[in-house]
């Protein structure tokens, strides 16, 4: 969620009325936006550089603003001001336009096919007349940051460049060029570098080197410029020196490359809206045309007024309220989408959808518009009318059951263990486990991008995390006995993603004595709450009950190792741990476990 | 005056004690010791042990101090100080220096002392080397007088100056003496009765109990804990949570799939393909098994047209939609990947029927771990798909939720969301901390995301979700998460944490 700062004088100036903290906060509440700290430039640089650097810094207070992912137009002061007026009613939505100028002669940007190689996008506008002051100028400044960090996905889908239109000559020219061919200064640089100089200068800048890798080894680099081949900028990376933009500048080009034309489109329409305000004759864009690779003529931008009838019935209906048409109309009109009733028999509602409201894209957003203009918290709160039965998973139920009769009531310490992370090193359930090999490979899911190390694969047992929560609790006195219901991931090719989940039930005895009996002593008690016969030497309970069997595994010590049958088939082990496996996870004491697939159990339980 | 006829071992030592204080009354034990020709520490051994026995004896501790002489300072009594030893060693016409140094014990001390006594005088330039004549005519030895004055008793004749000085000269000393000055309790006797630590079978068995006294308890001191078993907090926050859903009337989701295609994860819930949620900063990806391939064939070309183009009353997010993207593999990052294919599922039956859905467990996200995020967590969510269900009936829901939760006091607030809208965040007045918190996300799932999946227009989905560590947290006070998740998490944690009840 982007934020955004504000002078808070200036807000309530542009406001014309001042709030009281929790006055703006309840404002913001209620239009969706969140007041999340209230702070000045003084105590931000001394929050981050220290006292010292603060001072001379500015007291003003700034109000640093949430705003929803999807509202562009709030990402700057004018913006936010715009909305907020329109809100409480002090003012009606502006009518932003196109005007060309008098003389007819539109600007025009010249693409090249060369560009579709890279950046195949560009659209463009001017903004005339416009007068910078400070604030206006850092606040035009900052809010093409938060495009290029939002919409423009950190500049890789759109970048935005403008320029003092003065001091360059169209027509312009969107190219790609081979990157030595390119050679300018660029903005505040004294002397010229060629482009692929650039992207070693700007590779130690910490702002600028995170955006070199969109075109670093593309065979060519974006490139704009005049008709007398002036850069105005090298997209996305960085605009020329010569058409910078200064407080005296009365005329801006701007222009937008981009990867995605939707997002370009809607960045173009939020940069002019929002700024055609400080023009001479305001809410007025000059239109730019784009002539494409391919001939074509577009005029941009496009400034869309898009309309949409909704019916007040299916609307209340959606909400939960019941108002008339034009009350609906009016509510919608304070969240700048101008509506007027066409039918009040039917409740037919025509809404028109302003080139800043490019988040409104289905009547679902119109009816959330009118639900805040409304009021969320003056919704009336019901109930849904239909009955429904509820009921579990049966995995979820044995577990549950499990985890109460089982373990609490045992007489003995139990303690369930859901502290292990699902995502381990290879090496927890490989090497420490002394399970080698490709087994392993062939068992596991693996991560291809943990942001911590300590996440490779997804776990295929429960043992070592109960091993290591043993091993960081060695202040515990002994006995510890630890168990853990959850789900390991396994690969399995049979299954739409490649892989499952199996649920298991795990536990650890940690003594000074192995205690096999003990953990025995638990198989045959979760048998026995399951309803599963031990089989013992009964022929006639053969493969209906459970039993175990010595079994082989590298990660029990040999000859202290069973495997579990229930109903003839094997679901899980049994034994006291290899000591090399007990010593790799940092334990001084023999180690007994018990894991055991649940699964199976389960289905003998539904077959009952 | 002592019956010495007593042999002293310990038993009988309680014995002679109770019976000098039966004589004395009151006694200190310094005295007692005296009199029963004991060593003091065993005394107090005796008298503690008598304690034992209840209000036997009434013991108050005392501190005394005593001077005493050290044993140079008895030398001294005996031989006289060494002042004293120089001057009478001068003979009347005096005596030679050296003389005198060599002949007295301890001379050098006893010289200078008698020079700043002004006792003595030396005359250097007398023939033969210097010579040391007496001073004074007569004289008594006063130091030895105090001494001796001190160990006959009589320290309070003796001045604060004086006694100061013999204690520097260390020739004598105060001592603080700690004994026990004893009185008869309540319950005196003779003769000690061990009373009995607890019943036993034995007693009532052979009624032996009616003439037994017996040990009192000591009320100020734990139990012993219980041999039971502890269920981790995190676990029994998660059965409170699934009782209320059951008893909502709500039906369980299967979530057993940690491993869920982007499709599902994303582009179902009509989550953008270049939505900062699927960077690989926020998700984490499978690079084996790295694809799913196998997808509802229609139902895949709707959700690529509504991305993409639009449709059912929506302009769509107008971008090449890649299949590649929806293909490749992650950890789910939202259990909504799972109510993504209950609706799908529920929108293939013949005729709809309204449901109530809810799951909680594990989702995941590529976080770096600090106080407040982890990898991993898992997810409470609530789902509810109706015909004409409304925005007022989401707020209904939550309310019901969040009163069994003890959460009295809601508020709404407007939000973003890709897959709802509306979105509201949840918050609920918390009487503890006196302060509105934000509890969860809610919101009515996009047309965008049912409408492909072939829910008739009508039907409604209003869905919340909340994580399941966050209000255990606030519950436990716990500010760091990873105090309550990972293997670090302290045992004792586990064993202390209470029932877990939600209601703040």
């Amino acid at each position: 969620m982007p934020t955004i700062g504000v002078n808070r004088d200036a807000l309530f100036k542009s406001l014309g009325q001042t709030y009281t903290e929790e006055g703006f906060d309840e404002l913001c509440f209620e239009y969706g936006i969140e007041l999340d700290e209230v702070t000045s430039e003084k105590e931000q640089i001394k929050k981050e550089q220290g006292e010292q650097k603060a001072t001379g810094a500015s007291d003003a207070i700034i109000y640093k603003i949430d705003i929803p992912a999807n509202r562009y137009d709030l990402l700057c002061i004018e913006g936010l001001v715009q909305a907020l007026k329109v809100f409480l009613q002090k003012e009606s939505a502006p009518d932003y336009r196109c005007v060309a100028p008098l003389n007819g002669l539109k600007h025009k940007i010249i693409v090249t096919p060369a560009t579709q190689k890279i950046r195949p996008y560009c659209v463009g506008a001017v903004l005339r007349n416009i007068t910078f002051t400070k604030e206006v100028y850092d606040s035009f400044i900052d809010l093409q940051d938060k495009l290029h960090h939002n919409i423009g996905r950190k500049r890789t889908l759109v970048s935005i460049g403008t320029h003092d239109l003065d001091t360059i000559t169209g027509p312009f020219t969107y190219d790609a060029q081979t990157p030595s061919d390119i050679k300018f200064i660029s903005l505040n640089q004294t002397k010229a570098h060629t482009a692929p100089e650039l992207m070693e200068l700007y590779s130690k800048d910490s702002h600028l080197k995170s955006f070199l890798p969109i075109i670093q080894d593309s065979p060519v680099y974006p490139v704009i410029l005049d008709s007398n081949g002036v850069v105005l900028s090298m997209p996305p990376i960085i605009n020329g020196d010569h058409s910078k933009i200064k407080l005296s500048t009365r005329n801006v080009l701007v222009e937008i490359t981009a990867t995605d034309l939707t997002k370009a489109k809607v960045a173009l329409d939020t940069i002019v809206t929002m700024f055609s305000c400080h023009c001479d004759e305001k809410f007025t864009v000059e239109p730019v045309d784009i002539v494409g690779h391919d001939g074509t003529v577009v005029e941009t931008p496009g400034l869309p007024y898009r309309q949409e009838t909704v019916n007040a019935n299916n609307l209340n209906k959606k909400i939960g309220i019941d108002l008339t048409a034009s009350e609906i109309a009016n509510l919608l009109t304070k969240m700048c989408l101008r509506s007027e009733v066409t039918n009040a028999d039917s409740g037919e509602i025509l809404v028109t959808i302003p080139p800043t409201r490019s988040d409104v894209i289905h009547a679902c957003d119109i009816i959330e518009d009118c639900a805040i203009a409304y009021g969320f918290n003056n919704i009336v709160k019901t109930f849904p009318r239909s009955v429904t039965v509820g009921g579990q998973q049966l995995s979820m139920k044995l577990s549950e059951r499990l985890r109460h009769r089982v373990f609490l009531f045992l007489a003995c310490k139990w303690e369930k263990n859901e502290r292990y992370g699902t995502n381990c090193l290879s090496d927890d359930v490989g090497t420490k486990m002394r399970q080698v090999g490709k087994n392993m490979d062939n068992l596991a899911v693996h991560i291809s991008n943990p942001a911590t190390l300590e996440f490779q694969v997804v776990r295929t047992s429960l043992i070592p995390g109960l091993l290591k929560t043993a091993g960081s609790n060695r202040k515990m006195p002994l006995p510890v006995k630890l168990f853990e219901i959850q789900e390991v991931v396994l690969k399995d090719g049979s299954r739409e993603t490649g892989a499952r989940n199996e649920r298991r039930l795990a536990a650890v005895y940690y003594n000074k004595t192995p205690g096999f009996e003990v953990i025995h002593g638990l198989l045959d008690r979760l048998m026995q709450i399951l309803e599963i016969k031990w089989e013992s030497t009964n022929p006639e309970l053969k493969g209906k009950g459970y039993c175990i069997k010595g079994a082989e595994d590298p990660s029990y010590f040999p000859g202290r190792c069973a495997e579990i049958y229930v109903h003839g088939k094997a679901v899980g082990k049994l034994g006291v741990l290899h000591p090399e496996v007990v010593t790799n996870f940092d334990l001084v004491c023999p180690v007994s476990a018990l894991e055991i697939n649940l699964e199976a159990q389960q289905r003998i339980i539904v077959g009952k | 005056r002592v019956n010495r006829a007593y042999k002293m071992n310990s038993d009988n030592l309680q014995e002679c004690v109770l019976k000098q204080i039966d004589r004395y009354e009151a006694v200190d034990s310094n005295v007692l010791a005296a009199a029963l020709e004991t060593d003091h520490q065993a005394i107090v051994g005796a008298i503690k042990s008598i304690q034992c026995y209840g209000d036997v004896i009434k013991v108050e501790p005392r501190n005394t101090k005593k001077w005493n002489v050290t044993e140079e300072g008895k030398q001294v009594i005996k031989n006289g100080s060494y002042e004293y030893n120089i001057y009478q060693a001068i003979s009347a016409e005096g005596t030679l220096q050296s003389e005198v140094l060599q002949k007295i014990p301890n001379s050098k001390i006893g010289f200078s002392k008698a020079m700043s006594n002004k006792w003595v005088k030396v005359d250097k330039k007398c023939e033969g080397g210097p010579r040391v004549f007496r001073n004074i005519e007569d004289l008594k030895d006063e130091t030895r007088h105090s001494l001796l004055a001190i160990q006959n008793g009589g320290v309070e004749q003796i001045g604060e100056k004086v006694l100061a000085e013999l204690k520097k000269r260390k020739l004598a000393q105060e001592i603080v003496n700690k004994s026990f000055f004893i009185q008869k309790g309540g319950a005196f006797c003779l003769k000690l009765q061990k009373p009995e630590t607890d019943l036993t079978a034995q007693m009532i068995q052979d009624g032996s109990w009616k003439s037994k006294t017996f040990k009192d308890y000591n009320y100020n001191a734990l139990g012993a804990p219980p041999a039971a078993g502890h269920l981790h907090p995190l676990m029994k926050v998660r059965s409170a949570y699934r009782q209320i859903f059951l008893e909502m009337g709500f039906t369980e989701m299967p979530t057993n799939n940690f491993v869920e295609s982007s499709f599902w994860n994303f582009d179902a819930l009509f989550q953008p393909q270049q939505h900062p949620a699927r960077d690989a900063h926020d998700t984490f990806f499978i690079s084996d098994p790295a694809a799913s391939t196998k997808f509802p064939a229609e139902y895949l070309e709707r959700v690529k047209t509504v991305h993409s183009k639009g449709g059912f009353g929506s302009q769509g997010y107008r971008y090449d939609w890649k299949i590649a993207e929806a293909q490749k593999n992650v950890l789910r990052t939202h259990t909504t990947a799972v109510s993504a294919r209950m609706l799908y599922k529920l929108a293939q039956q013949e005729e709809f029927k309204p449901v109530k859905y809810f799951s909680i467990d594990r989702v995941f996200r590529n976080e770096t771990l600090d106080a407040t995020h982890l990898a991993e967590f898992h997810q409470v969510e609530g789902v509810v798909a109706d015909r004409s269900v409304t925005l007022g009936d989401l707020m209904g829901v939550l309310r019901e939720f969040f009163r069994k939760l003890g959460i009295e006091k809601l508020r709404f607030k407007p939000a973003y969301n890709p897959y709802t809208e509306p979105s509201m965040e949840v918050f609920g007045y918390h009487p503890g901390l006196k302060k509105w918190v934000e509890i969860g996300n809610s919101g009515v799932f996009r047309p965008e995301m049912l409408r492909p999946m072939g829910l008739p227009e009508d039907v409604n989905v209003i869905a919340w979700g909340l994580s399941l560590e966050r209000p255990t947290m606030i519950k436990l006070g716990i500010d760091n998460i990873r105090d309550l998740v990972g293997h670090k998490v302290d045992l004792q944690m586990v064993y202390d944490s209470p029932i877990c009840q939600m209601d703040f």
